[in-house]
């Protein structure tokens, strides 16, 4: 996943660039045939077929067209239970998100600024991050439960390795003719870490960040599935489980866009504060 | 060995060591209870049954079978649809930014979706895994394929090679290191979602496993199998890792 990390970090600014280009070389475009028309229309076309399919199908325990499953999309929301699901969902993402943020940065940093360091413990950081987790989130439910703590906990321990990754391959990246040369000219340590080592740091750690809800995201969604009671995940099993699709369809709809809305969001930031660099 | 590099490898091996020590201690004393932690000898002795007796082939069996369905269906569609993609710059222009945030939900929400159409079975795993390895394979597969450079391409239009041997001899090269780690990364977030699935709801296979003994609270057992797919999934990745190399050399 690092390594799929640097690859998109490496590719956005390229393909905002060659977007913006094409954008000035084609003025004459028309409206309808521009990628985002034509991604419109492919969306478009996976609603159509979903509608379609369902109703050819026809078979209400199992699929719900379009149209019906955004009708229960406001039925659900009404649903005092699913609200407070949704709202908890999202405190837990915004305290496991902070948590894997600030241990990630601050870890990330102290490990990535120096060579010793950054050969001692990368390697082991690498070999934790390629555990499969899954594998220990019984064992996590033993020790906290099924309440919100076991939702932040494996959030968190999803959220912070893709961060930490990314923050220590950043910090790595800093030339260090810099760090001399700040040092040789009377540099505190605060101000070292302040004018040289954050700003080289920020596109990582966006890059990190956006990887980092993405993983904490689907840590929660995974210990809610696994075992909660009034989770976003129990409720689509308790609705695939008692046969109301349409509910199913809402609901996930509702998180997957929510998951591509947050993802943008941080795409957005990550071209932003990484144009400095040129 | 250089002076530096042992001293690197005495830092790490020693954290290990104290972790060890401290589970050692911690279980020995009693200080932490045995349903949580085990205690080192009996995980130990549970891993040599577990080994011995064969238990561990069948549900193994189940999660590989279940793996290698589910990575051929991402690699067949990720590598034609990306493919096709990447013919076309407007279609790149459309299509990339779309896979890539879909890449960004968290698709296991669509499982409880999967074990309705598909039930309990290998189907479910097969399902999710198949979706969760496509997208690391096309969007590779659009960058590998998209992105040669144009030089190449014109040298070698120049020189008069078109249709399969442009294909064979500069798109492919050219492309295929890109590809490959698509399919490593793919394949990796195949076994994690399959494994994930197994563990969420399913009656056989390793994750399933897991949840049966920890529910049992037999967190030794429970234990034997954690390292036994820790094994496993190390034995995978080196696997991939070392194809991954074997392609880019060839």
């Amino acid at each position: 996943m690092a390594i799929d990390g640097e690859n998109r970090a490496a590719k956005a600014p390229a393909d905002v660039a060659s977007g913006a280009a094409a954008i000035i070389q084609v003025p004459t475009e028309s409206w309808f045939r521009t990628p985002a028309a034509t991604r419109v229309g492919v969306i478009l076309l996976i609603v159509l077929f979903w509608e379609f399919g369902a109703r050819i199908y026809n078979d209400p325990d199992f699929m719900a067209p379009a149209t019906q499953s955004l009708v229960s999309l406001f039925e659900i929301v009404q649903d005092v239970e699913v609200l407070t699901a949704i709202y908890d969902m999202f405190w837990q993402l915004a305290v496991a998100f902070a948590m894997s943020l600030v241990a990630g940065l601050m870890l990330g940093m102290a490990v990535g600024i120096s060579r010793p360091t950054y050969r001692t413990f990368f390697p082991i950081i690498l070999m934790v991050y390629a555990f499969p987790q899954i594998t220990v989130l019984p064992l996590l439910v033993l020790m906290f439960g099924i309440g919100p703590a076991i939702k932040v906990v494996f959030g968190f321990t999803h959220g912070f390795f893709p961060i930490i990754v990314n923050v220590i391959a950043g910090a790595q990246n800093i030339n260090p003719a810099l760090l001399t040369a700040a040092k040789s000219m009377g540099a505190s340590r605060s101000q070292i870490y302040r004018r040289i080592v954050f700003p080289h740091l920020v596109p990582s750690l966006f890059t990190g960040m956006r990887l980092g809800m993405t993983a904490t995201l689907l840590g929660i969604i995974l210990a809610e599935l696994y075992a909660t009671r009034k989770g976003i995940g129990y409720f689509t099993s308790f609705y695939a489980e008692s046969f109301e699709p349409h509910n199913l369809f809402a609901l996930v709809t509702m998180i997957a866009t929510a998951a591509i809305i947050l993802n943008e969001l941080l795409r957005r930031a990550e071209t932003r504060f990484g144009r400095w660099r040129g | 060995m250089t002076d530096s590099k042992i001293r690197i490898r005495l830092i790490q091996v020693s954290m290990f060591a104290v972790i060890f020590v401290a589970w050692f201690i911690a279980t020995e004393t009693e200080s932490v209870s045995n349903l949580f932690l085990p205690k080192l000898g009996d995980v130990a002795t549970d891993f040599r049954d577990l080994i011995g007796s064969g238990d561990a082939w069948s549900p193994l069996s189940v999660t590989l079978f279940e793996l290698v369905v589910a990575f051929f269906n991402a690699v067949v569609f990720g590598t034609s649809i990306g493919y096709l993609v990447s013919r076309s710059k407007f279609l790149m222009r459309a299509f990339e930014p779309m896979f890539s945030s879909m890449f960004a939900v968290p698709l296991i929400i669509f499982y409880p979706l999967a074990l309705l159409f598909f039930g309990l079975g290998p189907g479910s795993k097969i399902a999710i895994g198949s979706a969760l390895g496509f997208f690391p394979v096309v969007l590779n597969t659009i960058n590998g394929f998209g992105h040669v450079d144009a030089g190449y391409m014109r040298v070698a239009r120049s020189m008069g090679a078109k249709g399969f041997p442009m294909f064979r001899r500069v798109l492919l090269p050219a492309a295929l290191p890109i590809i490959l780690t698509g399919y490593r990364i793919g394949f990796i977030l195949c076994f994690l979602s399959i494994v994930g699935g197994e563990t969420i709801g399913s009656f056989s296979g390793l994750g399933h496993q897991i949840v049966y003994y920890a529910e049992s609270m037999l967190t030794s057992m429970m234990f034997a199998y954690i390292i036994f797919i820790v094994i496993i999934a190390y034995i995978l990745n080196s696997l991939v890792f070392y194809m991954e190399r074997k392609g880019n050399y060839y």
